[in-house]
């Protein structure tokens, strides 16, 4: 069962092969017996054979959809009412969530069946998963490794065979980093695809919510299910959702794939460059017309990502109070006490640091220095994209400048750590979609390329993506010790 | 581009953060060095560019105005650290 797709498991539900119950005590199993990886927080036993018996019962009637009965994680940065959502934060460590998030309701509405909630950087601010309160979460590959993060719970799970699906967000590459870092299929919607109601807000006009699966086939159900238009999201596009599945045969000759100079400059691993320039000859194989384009303002990408998302997210984690929820000193002297301690003692170094850095941003007299200059440096970086997609249908290049780094490796200097985001946080900024995707090995780990498209092109790089897979057998490859 | 442990003392009383000597010391270093970083931005010349806030650039939605949201204090409250009657209680605000 571990490592079937999506439609083998939805094939294998409806022709009596195996109930979900029977899917889900399986994978519930296999993520009890790898808590060495540390991959979730929170494991829903109980619930989860509750949502497996319902959909047992709607198959058994025919009343199923393409998703009924599949296993699924959650980072844990989306709230579910009744279920411990703790952001991967102190401050929620016992925060038990009052209602749903959309893309929670929507997974449930489609039947999946949630094993739990999955690890991640606390807050989603990191780039390894080390900023958990609840511990790093371990590379499947070689557990001396990160996984990647903020997702990186949810890519280690998917990639060790602990889940076949699992939902990520992405404010700066916590998709597609982890994603690339562990060997599996993740995208990055654009911004406003997918509803935020109900995610743990870091930084707002960055956060995105999205798929991580084994697949790019997978990763278009669980898009499927995931996107489309929400009231209660007034930042979500009122678009309409194409079928994500139906257009993944579509062929590639004569796309244009533009490769930015900056993408390839110092700083990137050479066995990474060998691996991606593999998967260009491959695009070029399929009459693909390759196309060296420029992305001038890429370097500049780091340092407005990390004014913005810092600046809004000193704004968001204001809402941290220790009054209505979350984590509370203990005897305050009075208010002014209350607030600061509880938030020191429920926030990691990582997250006081950029909220320190934000409130900075955005305090008299530097607002124009550091916050305004962001934004307009986000505009430049916005019309870099804008001008490439006028020339190319997809943008290609390496996810992360190198493979998973060692676990402690760049903690001591956090600006080193924000360094490896080079490649995804433009895509951010500009609010574009973008898809990593297994693509070769260096020194035993895996490594992904990052394919960019222009606003609302999400089944375009599915369809490349799945293309690939047709070819390539990379995202079949599973770590040794999680493989029978 | 340095911060003074003043400035760390003043940014962590707007953060509404405790921050000790010790940690004073850490924070300073650290945000001198992220600031001066991030400097890098002046690079580029931006005068005349318009600042981008948002990646999308339409009309914020309006709904109707009614009542869309039913009455869940004893929910929310259920997990507030501490209530009384239905009020969040907090440490004496007025002498």
């Amino acid at each position: 069962m571990d490592n079937l797709s999506v439609s083998q498991l939805a094939a294998g539900l409806n022709d009596g092969e195996f109930s979900s119950v029977e899917l889900t005590r399986h994978f519930l199993q296999r993520i009890q017996s790898h808590t060495e990886l540390n991959a979730f927080i929170t494991q829903m036993d109980e619930h989860a054979i509750m949502q497996a018996r319902r959909a047992d019962k709607l198959i058994k009637e025919r009343k199923h959809g393409p998703l009924t009965g599949i296993p699924l994680a959650h980072k844990d940065i989306f709230c579910m009412d009744g279920t411990k959502t703790s952001c991967g934060s102190r401050m929620l460590e016992n925060f038990v969530a009052p209602y749903n998030a959309t893309v929670v309701d929507k997974l449930e509405q489609a039947g999946c069946v949630v094993l739990g909630k999955t690890n991640m950087d606390e807050f989603a601010m990191g780039s390894s998963n080390e900023n958990s309160y609840f511990g790093p979460v371990k590379n499947p590959w070689n557990t001396d490794h990160v996984p990647g993060g903020s997702s990186g719970g949810s890519a280690a799970a998917v990639a060790a065979r602990l889940v076949p699906l699992a939902t990520g967000t992405d404010t700066g590459g916590s998709i597609r980093q982890p994603a690339a870092f562990c060997g599996i299929t993740g995208l990055k919607p654009t911004y406003g695809r997918v509803s935020r109601y109900g995610m743990i807000a870091y930084a707002s006009s960055l956060d995105q919510a999205g798929p991580l699966a084994k697949s790019a086939y997978d990763c278009a159900y669980l898009m499927q299910a995931m996107a489309g238009f929400d009231e209660r999201d007034s930042t979500c596009m009122d678009e309409p959702v194409p079928a994500y599945t139906q257009v993944l045969d579509l062929p590639l000759h004569d796309k244009v794939i533009g490769i930015p100079d900056e993408y390839f400059g110092e700083g990137l691993d050479s066995g990474v460059r060998e691996v991606i320039t593999q998967a260009i000859a491959w695009a070029e194989d399929q009459g693909c017309i390759i196309k060296p384009i420029r992305l001038p303002n890429t370097e500049l990408a780091i340092p407005a990502y990390y004014v913005i998302a810092t600046a809004e997210c000193s704004s968001n984690l204001s809402r941290f109070d220790g009054i209505r929820y979350g984590h509370r000193c203990q005897d305050p002297e009075d208010l002014h006490d209350l607030y600061r301690r509880s938030r020191s003692e429920g926030f990691g170094m990582e997250v006081k640091r950029r909220i320190m850095v934000g409130t900075y941003a955005l305090s008299k007299g530097y607002y124009d220095a550091y916050y305004l200059k962001a934004q307009q440096v986000r505009r430049l970086i916005s019309a870099d994209f804008e001008k490439a997609f006028q020339t190319v249908d997809f943008i290609l290049g390496p996810t992360s400048p190198g493979p998973a780094f060692r676990i402690g490796e760049k903690t001591n200097d956090p600006v080193t750590m924000y360094l490896s985001d080079i490649y995804t946080i433009s895509v951010n900024l500009a609010g574009v979609p973008a898809v990593s995707i297994p693509c070769g090995m260096c020194e035993g780990l895996p490594v992904g390329m990052q394919l960019i498209g222009d606003y609302l092109t999400e089944d375009k790089l599915l369809n490349f993506a799945h293309q690939y897979q047709l070819a390539t057998d990379w995202h079949l490859q599973s770590p040794p010790r999680y493989s029978k | 581009m340095s911060i003074s442990l003043e400035e760390v003392l003043q940014i962590s009383y707007l953060a509404r953060l405790h921050v000790d000597e010790e940690q004073a010391v850490q924070y300073a270093a650290d945000l001198s060095k992220i600031l001066a970083w991030v400097q890098q931005m002046n690079q580029v010349d931006t005068r005349d560019i318009v600042p981008m806030a948002h990646p999308l650039d339409v009309i914020q939605p309006l709904r109707e105005d009614k009542v869309t949201e039913t009455d869940q204090r004893e929910k929310f409250q259920a997990i507030a650290p501490r209530t009384d009657r239905g009020l969040y209680l907090v440490p004496k605000v007025i002498e």
